[in-house]
């Protein structure tokens, strides 16, 4: 396992050191994760798997502490160690009270690390401050900070209606050390002196506080509050207990909801910026995840497709200059980050290199191709370059540490397919998966959503000013535009895209916007197979006439299977200018240079009902089984309340209750898990479903003569095997493809066929189609005699060609009790020298762990436990790569790389060096920005 | 005359009377008098069951709707195997799916002739394994009858160098009614599984263990310790010693006819005849459905045959080829009814009419 892509899964806080220019991502199952500049990345991962609360860099140290929600504090550092940077845990501490104190006393709630790198303090629920050393964390009692010595000046009516409140807020005074902002909960907001350990100032603030912050200057400080007001405060030596300057309510006057987070940035012009979260009218917007931003008669509310985790502003740190100057505000909502340009006009994103939202729609495929070939790839890129003009063309503000990764070896693809109907292109090459190009199938289809509604077409004297950012977007119009296959020829640039409604579309690449008919032909795989009913969804509906597409990929066939259930299988033999496409019915081969259906095959066994009435019938049996659980629960209540009879005083009722505990304790243990042994038959649900499909040029009729070929298996165990015709290149236009069957095998142990590959002489397996021509395989080896390579979920086995006899087995199942999820030929290069590689097949079983077995001897290489047993959708989300790596979603957000390979291994290697740290600098910097605890 | 011959005559529904006269009337109304038949039936099922008594005479006559058919054997030529229950239904399956059929069918249920068994199961590899310990191999053939059984997890107690321990095991939980596990009698519910197929289960989970067995559910060999330890076998050198255990061997309800002990039974031996993948040349139909289309053809036109050569040559079956074959015929004939519904005896509700010898339908 070598780095993880994507967006983390559940994040719960973030910190930005501006010193090290790198950004500190906690979530809620307690990892932390660095990054900086592309390919800085550092990841890190709490024993405790608590949710990590708050994150504080220490100023100008390579440090940084987090706080879990089990109130343990952790610091980390970042430590160099043959030339490469790695993030460790160094210590743990949980602050203890006296004994006998509550809890609460100890709860913190703030964290200031102080600009002398050496203190830590710490706000706590109790009110009480408490001052901790770093790194040793020893707690320095004799500096505590009780409420009690900050209420001894406040005035008596003020402080008799504010009792025990808890620190909301700490504050390193900028430009004076010895000070600290103290805000309490209630409003109360004192100057602290460390020094004399003293109140030096009082504020006395009305409504509950959310947040403070102090201007650069150190003259004034704003403070938020949870009405949805801020407040902004003088600090004068001269006054000690001023009054605010100004109080606004930015989107009042009716009730809004909080701010939790304020920031006042000072610019050249003169007119601050002023950035808050939160803050929307309580009836009307309450339900948006906004953060505005006020500059001068500008003001934006971006509004957000999740919760706002909380955000931070890049501003000008030199200690020197005299102002913020604002460049970028980083916001780390629930599902994605997004960063926005506060130097160029208008405000746009910045399209981030790493921590891509993969699911911004569901993910449902992935295919990985390798090794791209650079035009392509440029093709590729120019497309997706035309798709991100509204992005700002800032480079990435968070520039950390260097990448020292050596630079990827090839060009490699990673594609999504999701639910809305799109396909992803990943640049899958490096540590940073980035997006190169989204493309959408929905044009082709009328769907229910008009594609013109537009959330951005709001009005100029809108109020507030809200504008959607991010690109967040679970809800699919239409679940049946859903991407279930997807197939690219990364020679010719065709791509086959399936879907869920039945729906395979073929495209080619297009440099150029252009309009034009998508044909459309119609495969009906129940043939004649008649007293059949499909139960399922209907397809989808085509648009009419010509449609104009964007440049990239443009579909100009589609063929629509009958029924329209989930294709299940696709495969694109890109020189034959064929795509095969399988269902849960039967599967066809289609001709997209004539565009026209070759043959369809039904596979469907006369007595199997299900497959025939799609999903449909399978919600009801979960409908039933619901509704028989509820019936037994039911059930054993009222035979409870009956054996409670008449009197019903309450330790009878207690009793009853236990009793019905015990009684459905007992259930479940009479009821114990069990499995059911029954040999597979041909009667069996969903035997016909099309699980692979195969093309290949080998000898399926006879050892003298070799023809294309198409291979399909079926979850019964039956491989089918079609003898192709394609008329040579010069007649490929007008004489039709052919095709016959030529051979039909019935696996005996019926366990569902997962791949099919046919070794060459030197039993090497066949090349892709078009690699040959393109001189980037050798041709494979016709004089000696081919053999099959059947995968089924249980065994492995190994066929002579063309008279498919048995030659050799492997049966995984019956030896380890794990099935074949995932097969891919891998070709593993040494390490040591570049002439040697050898072809393996690489499989990830049921149980998660990745076996690699030798070709054609089907023996046991390497296995090594991958994915958790537990985690059913890693293991069906997991693609090999041809070069013997892999990637699995961790998470609906993230993929998890590793590499089988020793040659190919991409995992981030990066050197953050501590930057130079002048000594005036030590006086007056406080180079962290404090993260806030959470609302 | 046999398989020829075809006679109707009524009975008392409800007063059949004795056995033995009936037997007199048949043997009586066919002028065989001086042969030892064999009589059977063909219940609502269309099932062949036998008729040797005064009980299942009765029970005979009176599933009769209205029609009783009965079938008559020369007692030497009875396959036994064509008694049973379902017996059609089964033998229909197994030709459906089995091409050399002939090859590896054996009859079944048979009292008196062992070496016409079909082995369903046995136990194994008695002499290496502890006594407490029992393989059991389930032979499935082409039957189609199901595995049936359930397994779960649970805890067993291990002897260890620390003393007693607790450890996961897998334990059988249920026996499906019917089913071949069932119809050993070598397994029972709560007896702990400890090897599939040679392959120690310790350690892994019921899913990998259920995977297990299915992948070779066409061959199964599991080792169980027995939950009920009183029937295990007890080797002669122990015998005199133990008391309180049972010397007979496969004692009570585990000594069913169908199970038998073979011993030095090792996993690997018939390795061989298990699963041949069956491969289709070309575009061709099935392979199965043609041999099952001559067959059915062909005994159907048994049934019709009212032409004298048919006649002539069943006879010529008859005279020259071995009892099996005959018994044979009257299996195909059956299963030729079951085959199609409309022929099925269970429907002959006026469909059908006496011509002399022969029946149309």
């Amino acid at each position: 396992q070598t780095v993880e892509h994507g967006f983390p899964h559940q994040p719960s806080a973030l910190g930005y050191s501006s010193f090290l220019r790198l950004m500190a991502i906690g979530t809620r199952s307690g990892a932390i994760k660095l990054y900086g500049a592309p390919g800085v990345e550092f990841m890190g991962l709490h024993e405790e798997n608590n949710t990590v609360m708050q994150i504080h860099f220490i100023p100008d140290q390579c440090q940084l502490v987090t706080l879990l929600d089990d109130n343990s504090l952790h610091l980390w550092s970042l430590k160099q160690h043959s030339g490469a940077s790695e993030l460790q845990e160094e210590h743990r501490f949980t602050l203890k009270g006296p004994p006998g104190s509550p809890p609460s006393a100890t709860q913190i709630t703030a964290v200031l690390p102080h600009s002398s790198r050496e203190l830590l303090y710490l706000g706590t629920e109790s009110g009480n401050i408490f001052v901790v050393e770093l790194p040793s964390f020893r707690v320095l009692e004799d500096r505590t900070i009780t409420s009690e010595a900050v209420l001894q000046r406040v005035p008596e009516d003020y402080c008799n209606r504010r009792l025990c409140e808890l620190v909301e807020a700490l504050r390193e005074h900028p430009k004076n050390p010895d000070q600290i902002l103290i805000g309490y909960s209630r409003g109360l907001i004192v100057l602290w002196d460390l020094q004399n350990n003293k109140v030096t100032h009082h504020f006395l603030g009305s409504q509950q506080l959310e947040n403070l912050y102090w201007q650069r200057d150190g003259s004034k400080f704003v403070s938020c509050h949870y009405d949805g007001s801020y407040t902004q405060w003088p600090v004068s030596s001269d006054n000690r207990q001023p009054e605010p300057l100004e109080n606004l309510v930015p989107y009042g006057p009716f009730p809004c909801k909080a701010i939790s987070k304020i920031y006042w940035q000072t610019t050249k012009n003169g007119l601050p910026y002023v950035i808050f979260q939160g803050g929307m009218p309580r009836a009307s917007y309450g339900d948006r995840h906004s953060i505005s931003v006020v500059h001068g008669s500008q003001q934006t509310a971006f509004d957000f497709t999740s919760r706002v985790i909380d955000f931070f502003i890049i501003f000008s740190s030199e200690p020197t200059a005299e102002f913020d100057d604002p460049s970028a505000m980083v916001v780390l909502a629930e599902e994605e980050l997004v960063v926005i340009d506060l130097k160029t006009a208008g405000w746009p994103a910045v399209h981030p290199p790493y921590l891509a939202s993969l699911h911004c729609s569901a993910i449902t495929c992935s295919h990985h191709v390798s090794n791209i070939p650079l035009k392509l790839w440029e093709r590729i890129i120019s497309a997706g370059s035309k798709q991100n003009i509204h992005y700002s063309n800032m480079p990435w503000p968070i520039d950390g540490g260097s990448n020292i990764a050596p630079d990827p070896p090839q060009r490699d693809l990673l594609l999504t397919g999701h639910e809305d109907g799109t396909v992803r292109f990943w640049d899958a090459s490096g540590v940073c998966l980035h997006l190169l190009y989204k493309l959408s199938t929905v044009r082709v289809f009328l769907t229910d959503a008009d594609p013109n509604d537009n959330m951005n077409t709001l009005g100029e004297d809108e109020w507030p000013p809200l504008r959607k950012v991010g690109t967040f977007d679970p809800y699919s119009d239409d679940p049946r535009l859903g991407i279930q296959k997807i197939y690219l020829c990364k020679y010719s640039g065709y791509l086959a895209v399936a879907g869920t409604a039945g729906q395979v579309l073929v495209m080619e690449l297009n440099d150029e916007d252009a309009e034009h008919v998508v044909d459309h032909a119609e495969a009906d795989l129940l043939q004649d197979q008649e007293g059949y009913r499909w139960k399922g969804h209907e397809k989808l509906k085509t648009r009419e006439g010509p449609v104009r597409f964007e440049a990239g990929f443009q579909p100009f066939v589609l063929v629509q299977c009958q029924p329209p259930a989930v294709v299940t299988s696709l495969a694109l033999h890109s020189e034959w200018k064929l795509v095969a496409f399988g269902t849960s019915h039967g599967f066809g081969l289609f001709d997209h240079q004539q565009k026209r259906l070759v043959f369809v095959k039904c596979t469907l066994h006369p007595s199997d009902q299900l497959a025939l009435e799609g999903p449909l019938s399978r919600v009801k049996s979960l409908k039933k089984s619901l509704r028989q659980s509820f019936r037994r629960i039911r059930r054993s209540r009222v035979s409870s309340r009956k054996r409670r009879g008449g009197s019903g005083n309450a330790s009878e009722v207690q009793e009853a209750n236990a009793k019905f505990d015990q009684d459905a304790l007992q259930e479940m243990e009479l009821a114990p898990v069990q499995r059911k042994i029954e040999a597979r038959s041909a009667e069996d649900s969903f035997t016909g479903f099309v699980r692979t499909l195969y093309f290949a040029d080998t000898f399926l009729r006879d050892s003298s003569r070799h023809c294309p070929s198409l291979w399909a298996g079926t979850n019964g165990g039956t491989v089918y095997a079609f003898c192709l015709r394609v008329p040579p290149a010069e007649r490929r236009v007008d004489e039709p493809v052919r095709a016959e069957q030529a051979k039909e095998i019935q696996l005996m142990h019926r366990a569902p066929v997962v791949g099919i590959l046919v070794l060459d002489g030197r039993s090497t397996p066949l090349p892709e189609p078009l690699e040959v021509a393109h001189d980037l395989s050798k041709s494979p080896d016709m004089q000696g005699s081919h053999q099959l390579l059947v995968v089924s979920e249980e065994q492995f086995k190994v066929f002579t060609l063309p008279k498919v006899s048995s030659k050799l087995k492997l049966k995984l199942t019956a030896l380890e009790g794990c099935r074949v999820r995932k097969v891919m030929v891998a070709n593993f290069g040494s390490c040591k020298t570049d002439d040697y590689s050898e072809n393996d097949l690489a499989v990830l079983t049921n149980l998660g762990d990745i076996q690699i077995i030798s070709l054609p001897f089907l023996k046991l290489q390497i296995r090594y436990p991958c994915i958790r047993k537990e985690d059913v959708s890693g293991i069906a989300s997991c693609v090999f790569t041809k070069y013997g790596q892999g990637f699995y979603l961790i998470s609906p957000s993230e993929f998890e790389r590793f590499s089988l390979s020793t040659k190919w291994l991409v995992e981030p290697r990066c050197v953050v060096d501590m930057p130079e740290v002048t000594s005036n600098n030590d006086e007056h910097k406080s180079g962290v920005e404090n993260a806030v605890r959470k609302s | 005359q046999f398989g020829a011959e075809f006679r109707r005559f009524s009975l008392d529904r409800y007063k059949p009377g004795k056995f033995e006269d009936f037997y007199k009337l048949i043997l009586h109304i066919h002028h065989i008098a001086n042969l030892e038949v064999m009589i059977g039936y063909a219940d609502v099922h269309g099932d062949l069951l036998p008729i040797n008594n005064d009980d299942n005479f009765f029970k005979a006559v009176s599933s009769a709707h209205p029609l009783l058919r009965v079938f008559i054997q020369r007692q030497d030529e009875v396959d036994y195997s064509n008694f049973g229950t379902n017996t059609l239904s089964r033998k229909k399956k197994a030709l459906v799916t089995l091409r050399n059929d002939n090859l590896r069918r054996r009859p079944h249920i048979n009292i008196s002739m062992p070496h016409d068994f079909r082995p369903v199961s046995s136990i194994i590899d008695v002499d290496i394994l502890p006594e407490t310990h029992r393989r059991v191999r389930l032979y499935r053939h082409g039957c189609e009858k199901p595995l049936g059984f359930y397994i779960r997890d649970g805890t067993s107690v291990r002897v260890t160098p620390h003393g007693l321990e607790k450890v996961p095991g897998i334990f059988i939980s249920r026996m499906v009614p019917g089913g071949l596990a069932e119809s050993t009698g070598l397994l029972a519910v709560n007896d702990e599984v400890l090897e599939v197929n040679g392959i120690e289960v310790a350690g892994k989970t019921l899913d990998q263990v259920t995977d297990m067995m299915i992948a070779n559910s066409h061959n199964l060999i599991i080792t169980v310790k027995p939950a009920n330890q009183r029937n295990n076998i007890i080797r002669s050198s122990r015998m005199s010693g133990s008391s309180g255990q049972s010397t007979d061997s496969t004692a009570s309800h585990h000594s069913l006819p169908t199970s038998h002990v073979l011993q030095n039974f090792h996993p690997d031996e018939m390795e061989s005849d298990e699963e041949a993948d069956i491969v289709i040349e070309g575009g061709l139909e099935p392979q199965h459905i043609p041999k099952l289309h001559s067959l059915t053809s062909s005994s159907l036109s048994r049934i019709n045959g009212s032409s004298l050569s048919h006649r002539l040559q069943r006879d010529l079956v008859l005279n020259n080829n071995s009892g099996r074959e005959s018994n044979g015929n009257i299996h195909k004939l059956l299963s030729s009814l079951k085959t199609d519904p409309r022929h099925s005896l269970v429907i002959p509700r006026g469909g059908i009419e006496e011509d002399g010898t022969v029946i149309t339908l």
